[in-house]
């Protein structure tokens, strides 16, 4: 058979040397592996503290946008949750009041919205189906949960902070997905 | 009483109850623990008499490596009850007479025994110690100790040699 | 060396009882500690940190492994001997312990105006009596394992048994080779020649490998560590126990490879002797406890390093299989230990005309 790659090594299967048989200088040699080791740089990320760079394509946990004047971009067409393949999404629509046209953008929002993320395979066809650029995939991932019940996001979690109101919240939560969009 | 007497009454209870629990636990690990322990009580004995080296050689050669064989048989063996050997009614009988037996050789000779004239010297002396003891296997008894030793070495050289096959 | 019953008096009795008191506490924390270095050393030379969450460094990981123990359920197995259940750990740690009790940690120090040996019982038959002592070390794994009544521990025990047998035999000849260098079965004599003079380990490299070697088929380190093989026998003699009799049992095993370290520096790297230092000068010139102590943190230096090396050991070489553990113990070690002693006899003889 032909060698998928350069890599394969055939096993020695020679009688040992008197050497090799003496067992302690190959010991040796294995104790001097096993040492350089010791000493060798750690590889370890110590989770919290430090994180992992993400790569620039990483999709992780929704974010529902708002624009500039911090209202909620999203109209509720239901185009994400169409989009779908894991049928994560629900939600319901609701007509924007009179006063409440600092909160919502256009004349229709989204009352509830709720993405299970026990279902969501973050593939990111809901940003790509988004026309209003309300929703995208940020850097976090879903945080590990007790109760099946919380890993349900309601607009609460998924809604980025206001950028009016609390503008430095606002820039940790945007992330660098965000300005590609 | 001074320590070395309570000593002394301390570890003669012990040999000898823990000698009859030899005898009458059921178990027979527990027979052989309880001989350990008996070992264990005659080792401190040796010492009370200053001799050292027979109390160490004592726990090496009994306690450490032939009770641990004792052991080792009898955890391989099936210690439920329906498989006990002693059942058989004249086995019974032959043991009664062989330990009556036993027991009138052991009066007899105790009974000539002067007990007064050779009491041990409890803490002093230093025959059990590791030098005398040396010097005097090397000077007097050198022949049988060589004799002894070459057994020895022949048995493990033996069993290295069977271990070789 | 007097008989010590004789001699008692109550300064006497508390000195002992205090220098008792430090050496059970310092072998149970450097125990401690043991399992803390053993995962350390195993995740560095695995490429990992090891421990680090629990206190600086992880330093505090033994505590919450302890306390964990403590608080775990105490599962007595239905069919298992209840009383040989409970003596098999107790009697793990009791001999683990007990061979402290030889070794000389250092020279003498002056308190109260009183000269105190760093010796619990300088005997005359030191070896002998630790000797004595490891032998004993057998009936913990066996009677625990036998009294689990399961077949895995029973086999694990079988195991365990037969293996430090086999080794106590060789262990025992690399010692006579020993002896003769020496003269002396007291390990406060051995260390104060090697004081004076060069380390026996130059007199008796051989011996030192093979001592080694049986010390840890006798602390069942691996690659000797067959009574607990986890892929064979489930855990092995251990496999029932919970709570903190599993733990008496972890901990035997740390606390005898700290005994076992402790011996091989005393017998064959000079025990507290300082290297390249007079010992006599230094006693001169800084006064006796000082010097105590240095000579106390030389062999504690001497102990740690082989402390080390067991864990360096354990994390590089593989398990042995049972049939070449036997071939190694008894066509291996014997003829070498063998050889060792009749070389040695012969130079000693020749040496001495």
């Amino acid at each position: 058979m032909e060698a998928l790659t350069n890599r394969s090594k055939a096993v020695d299967r020679r009688p040992m040397s008197v050497w090799e048989k003496a067992y302690l200088p190959e010991i040796a040699k294995g104790m001097g592996v096993t040492l350089k080791h010791f000493f060798k740089k750690k590889p370890t990320i110590s989770f919290p503290e430090e994180t992992r760079p993400f790569s620039p394509v990483f999709r992780g946990l929704q974010v529902l946008n708002r624009d500039e004047k911090g209202r909620e971009r999203c109209t509720a067409c239901g185009l994400c949750a169409v989009a779908c393949p894991a049928e994560a999404i629900t939600m319901e629509a609701a007509e924007r009041k009179q006063e409440e046209q600092h909160l919502y953008r256009e004349e229709k929002y989204a009352a509830r919205y709720e993405i299970n993320m026990l279902r969501c395979i973050f593939c990111g066809l809901c940003e790509e189906a988004c026309p209003k650029d309300a929703i995208y995939l940020s850097e976090t991932f879903t945080p590990a949960n007790y109760k099946r019940e919380s890993f349900i996001y309601s607009k609460q979690d998924l809604l980025i902070p206001d950028p009016v109101t609390e503008p430095e919240l606002y820039k940790k939560a945007l992330g660098d997905r965000a300005k590609k969009s | 009483m001074s320590i070395t007497e309570i000593l002394f009454w301390f570890l003669t209870v012990l040999a000898i109850g823990s000698a009859l629990m030899v005898i009458v636990s059921k178990n027979p690990v527990y027979s052989v623990i309880f001989l350990i322990l008996t070992f264990f009580a005659i080792s401190g004995h040796y010492l009370l008499l200053n001799a050292q080296f027979l109390f160490i050689v004592n726990l090496i050669v009994y306690a450490g490596a032939i009770m641990v064989l004792f052991l080792y048989v009898l955890m391989l063996i099936n210690l439920n009850a329906d498989a006990e050997p002693m059942k058989n009614k004249w086995l019974k009988i032959a043991g009664t007479v062989a330990g009556g037996c036993f027991l009138l050789v052991m009066v007899a000779a105790l009974r000539t025994v002067d007990t007064k004239g050779i009491t041990a010297q409890v803490g002093g002396g230093d025959i059990g110690l590791i030098e005398t003891l040396g010097k005097t296997l090397f000077s007097e008894y050198v022949v049988p100790f060589e004799v002894s030793s070459v057994l020895f070495l022949s048995a493990m050289v033996g069993a290295v040699v069977l271990g070789k096959k | 060396m007097q008989f010590c019953l004789l001699a008692i008096t109550k300064a006497f009795l508390i000195e002992k009882a205090v220098l008792i008191t430090i050496v059970i506490a310092v072998s149970l924390v450097i125990a401690m500690y043991s399992t803390w270095a053993e995962r350390k050393v195993a995740g560095f030379i695995q490429d990992r940190l090891g421990p680090n969450r629990a206190g600086w460094g992880g330093l505090l990981q033994p505590l919450a492994d302890g306390m964990k123990l403590f608080m775990k359920e105490e599962i007595i197995p239905n069919a298992s001997n209840k009383f040989l259940f409970i003596l098999g750990p107790g009697v793990a740690m009791l001999t683990a312990m007990m061979t402290s009790a030889v070794i000389p940690w250092g020279n003498k120090i002056e308190v109260f105006g009183r000269s105190i040996d760093l010796q619990i019982a300088d005997i005359n038959i030191g070896i002998l009596y630790i000797f004595g002592v490891v032998s004993m070390g057998v009936y913990g794994i066996m009677i625990g394992g036998w009294a689990s009544n399961n077949k895995f521990s029973l086999l694990a025990a079988l195991r365990g048994a037969s293996q430090m047998i086999s080794y106590e035999l060789a262990m025992g000849m690399s010692i006579i080779a020993l002896l003769m260098v020496t003269g002396s079965l007291s390990l406060k004599t051995i260390v104060e020649q090697q004081s004076a003079g060069w380390w026996n380990f130059f007199y008796q490299p051989l011996g030192f490998l093979i001592f080694m070697v049986c010390a840890f088929a006798e602390c069942n380190r691996t690659p000797f560590d067959l009574p607990e093989a986890e892929s064979e026998l489930n855990f092995g003699y251990h496999q029932e126990y919970s709570s903190m009799k599993l733990g008496f049992y972890l901990f035997a095993e740390y606390i005898n490879m700290f005994i076992s370290s402790t011996l091989m520096a005393t017998l064959y790297f000079g025990g507290y002797d300082i290297p390249f230092v007079n010992d006599a000068n230094l006693l001169s010139s800084l006064g006796p406890n000082l010097t105590a102590t240095l000579q106390a943190l030389a062999l504690f230096a001497k102990i740690f390093f082989f402390i080390f090396f067991f864990m360096w050991v354990r994390w590089t070489v593989p398990r042995f299989r049972y049939d070449q553990l036997m071939n190694l113990g008894w066509r291996g070690m014997i003829p070498l230990a063998l050889a060792n002693m009749v070389i040695t006899a012969a130079f000693m003889l020749w040496r001495h005309g």
